[in-house]
């Protein structure tokens, strides 16, 4: 594979291969006023390039044989130079038109490179995405963003109203909230807005699983430095777990009820990750969440090496049941136990490849206009509840949730890396962490 | 013709075993690793001549050719999970490895652990003394490269020749019903199954087919046994793929259990991974491979085994 460039000569040939007959369908040659014809080279803009970053550039750059790559933005330079190697690996110089001068470092950088593109990839630590989006969308961009969307409520409301803008500019916008895009839960949401379970009544979801990386300090970073090099551990860059992975399976939840939660109440802690480089977030949640049919969600995510670990989720309903989860699988089951339906994907398409597929698709048809912000924004602020309610052990509800001035985030147009972060240790190299029963709200 | 070379190879291990007497230090043991609360256990295998491939099988398994192999030890079971998160888990803190002259004395210059895995890897079908599954072949050699810094003696994959001996040499395909030895497509429920469920072969070990796939230590080269040397072959890797995989899994078919089924490592077996470059460690859509181990008898040399410790190749 590392041989194996990709030029735009060369690809055409694959492309079919990639992306099945979308490409090549008879909605290309119809010509609503804002189609983006075949011919015109998509401009690519990435704005933050570590591994996620590049692999959606990867996907972007294989879905469409007519799309460069133009501009890199990173807080990082090193991320950018770590990136661009990497995509120089697999796509030869035709596909990734990178002057030095197109390489953009620092805080604010993002603009510059989303000025310079048709289409940008938004994928840096969440907690930048709102005011990213905003911008690209103000700009009259097309965007792919990673979920979660925001970190606090109100990114979400930046998020949603830039949404509505998006709409009426009819920019496409896909959020990286995969499972949307995967053959066996889209199967398994038409079964079930058929009817095939009933009415859902409860449901199960989990992301319980060891931790992810730690980026440990080093004597020259500054505070700055060593938040936004270790986010996950940091509130108003990563959200905590329960936005930053377990959003996926809230928002399968929430896809296949087809409603938001009332209200939620939970509990979580930090049991075993609890060193000076685990910043603030907890290392579990469990949290109850209501949903105006009644039904009732339980959602648990854990990060703690050595317990049941999970990564699925499963709903009652007044017919039968129904189970997704890793390996591809998926099932409906009745409550006799047979099977309703039974799901093998063992060679379905890469959900990350047909995220991209769709969002160039849309963009060059101009037929269907994809806006994924406001479903994406919905599940952040799902999970933004759940953090509420476990971190302040009260049962609060969507309005409320959605009421609070909650903002973590400073404006990243004003940062350097001699700022003060927004969280900042005692002098015993603690972060203050969040208290069930003390924390008013957060 | 299968059967025939069979009872021939039958009665060569069997005139082996009865003329060559086992030395004290050569039999079974269990591998303790205290510090990290595990045990692995360990059969003895007395090396010697057999007839390697199936000139009756596929392409790649032609021609049957005379390969003779060291003494060894192979492990009993599948690595289970709690063998294996022991060392994804670990502490890589220098100071819990043997001192460094030790380690460089093995071959070692320095020890890194696989990145925890963002989801169950376990797809939700067990851990504990199941199988562990979804690590790539430098994840497994890494394994084996941790578990010689703890102990001080050097453990590696076994060589293709090595695993197809073991299976001929204890009549794994022939003697039983393959039900009765193996979990595969037709008799699993769709899953692995916790290790050891089954007979063992008459040499002592477990689940060498089905259950789930075994990396060995080679790269596949259909055409290697052509030309491969009769004494310890050993295709060492320079590509990432495909390399050798061997003994079929619960999802394999019966057809695919048998001792001279070659299977091969795919690209496809990552392609849920979000980042670029992809996991050096862990695949995404391999929930059937897994690994077991091997201890050569004579301890190589400190060159020697520099040799098996195989480079990362970035997977793009």
């Amino acid at each position: 594979m590392k041989d194996k460039k990709i030029s735009r000569r060369h690809f055409v040939k694959e492309s079919s291969l990639v992306t099945g007959g979308i490409l090549l369908g008879p909605s290309l040659f119809a010509s609503p006023m804002h189609t983006t014809k075949k011919e015109k080279t998509l401009k690519l803009a990435l704005v933050g390039c570590g591994g996620r970053g590049t692999g959606a550039a990867v996907q972007a750059l294989k879905a469409d044989s007519n799309v460069k790559l133009v501009a890199m933005a990173d807080a990082f330079e090193d991320q950018i130079e770590k990136s661009h190697g990497n995509l120089s690996k697999i796509f030869d110089k035709s596909r990734i038109e990178l002057k030095p001068s197109m390489k953009f470092v620092g805080f604010g950088s993002y603009k510059k490179a989303i000025d310079e593109a048709d289409v940008v990839i938004l994928t840096t630590p969440p907690g930048f995405r709102p005011q990213h989006f905003e911008y690209a969308v103000q700009q009259g961009k097309h965007v792919f963003m990673e979920k979660p969307v925001a970190t606090d409520v109100a990114g979400i409301k930046k998020v949603l109203n830039a949404a509505k803008l998006a709409k009426e500019k009819k920019l496409n916008v896909v959020v990286g909230l995969q499972r949307r895009y995967q053959a066996e839960y889209i199967e398994l949401n038409r079964r079930i807005k058929n009817g095939d379970l009933g009415k859902i009544v409860s449901g199960q979801v989990y992301w319980n699983g060891a931790g992810v990386w730690v980026r440990p300090r080093t004597d020259s970073m500054t505070e700055m430095e060593y938040q936004m090099r270790n986010w996950y551990y940091f509130n108003w860059l990563c959200g905590d777990h329960i936005l930053e992975q377990h959003i996926h399976n809230i928002d399968v939840a929430n896809w296949f009820i087809g409603e938001l939660p009332i209200k939620a109440q939970g509990m979580g802690g930090r049991e075993v990750r609890k060193g000076k480089d685990h910043g603030q977030i907890f290392d579990h949640h469990f949290v109850e969440f209501t949903y105006p049919s009644g039904a009732i969600i339980s959602s648990q995510c854990r990060h703690q090496p050595g317990c049941f670990s999970q990564v699925s989720e499963t709903f009652q309903g007044t017919l039968g049941t129904s189970y997704t989860g890793g390996g591809n699988t998926a099932i409906l089951k009745s409550y006799d136990g047979n099977n309703i339906y039974k799901h093998d994907g063992e060679n379905d398409k890469n959900p990350y490849q047909v995220e991209h597929d769709r969002l160039f698709a849309a963009i060059r048809s101009g037929e269907e206009v994809i806006n994924n912000a406001e479903y994406g924004a919905e599940s952040t602020m799902t999970a933004i509840l759940g953090r509420m309610a476990t971190y302040s052990g009260k049962e609060i509800s969507w309005d409320k949730a959605m009421n609070s001035d909650l903002k973590l985030v400073p404006d990243e147009d004003m940062l350097s890396f001699n700022s003060v972060p927004p969280v900042v240790p005692n002098e015993l190299g603690e972060y203050p962490i969040p208290m069930p029963g003390q924390t008013t709200f957060y | 013709m299968i059967k025939t070379i069979t009872k021939l190879n039958t009665l060569f291990f069997l005139g082996l075993l009865s003329n060559v007497a086992l030395s004290q230090n050569f039999k079974d043991y269990s591998q303790q690793v205290e510090s990290a609360s595990i045990s692995i256990d360990m059969v003895a295998i007395e090396g010697g001549h057999f007839i390697m491939g199936n000139d009756q099988g596929k392409a790649d398994e032609n021609p049957a050719h005379k390969v003779s192999v060291d003494d060894f030890w192979i492990g009993k079971y599948e690595i289970t999970w709690e063998q294996y998160d022991a060392f994804v888990y670990a502490n890589f803190d220098a100071s819990q490895f043997q001192d460094d002259s030790k380690l460089k004395a093995l071959g070692i210059d320095a020890v890194s652990g696989a990145t925890p895995p963002y989801v169950d890897m376990s797809f939700n079908m067990g851990k504990g003394s199941s199988p562990a599954v979804n690590m790539t072949q430098y994840a497994a050699l890494m394994y084996c490269k941790w578990l010689t810094s703890k102990t001080g003696i050097f453990y590696r994959l076994p060589t293709e020749a090595e695993w197809e001996y073991v299976c001929k040499k204890g009549n794994t395909d022939q003697n039983n019903s393959l039900s009765d030895i193996g979990w595969y497509a037709e008799n699993s429920n769709e899953k692995y199954e916790k290790t050891g469920t089954k007979k063992a072969n008459s040499l002592g070990v477990h689940d060498l087919l089905g259950n789930v796939s075994e990396w060995v230590l080679d790269q596949y080269d259909p055409n290697y046994y052509k030309n491969s040397p009769e004494n310890n072959p050993w295709n060492k890797p320079s590509k990432l793929y495909p390399r050798v995989l061997r003994g079929g899994s619960w999802k394999d078919t019966a057809d695919k259990l048998c001792c001279t089924s070659r299977q091969t490592s795919n690209p496809k077996w990552k392609r849920r991974d979000p980042q670029i470059p992809k996991s050096n460690w862990w695949h995404t859509d391999a929930p059937f491979i897994g690994f077991r181990i091997v201890r050569p008898k004579v301890q190589p040399s400190k060159e020697d085994i520099k040799a098996y410790w195989l480079e990362a190749i970035a997977d793009f």
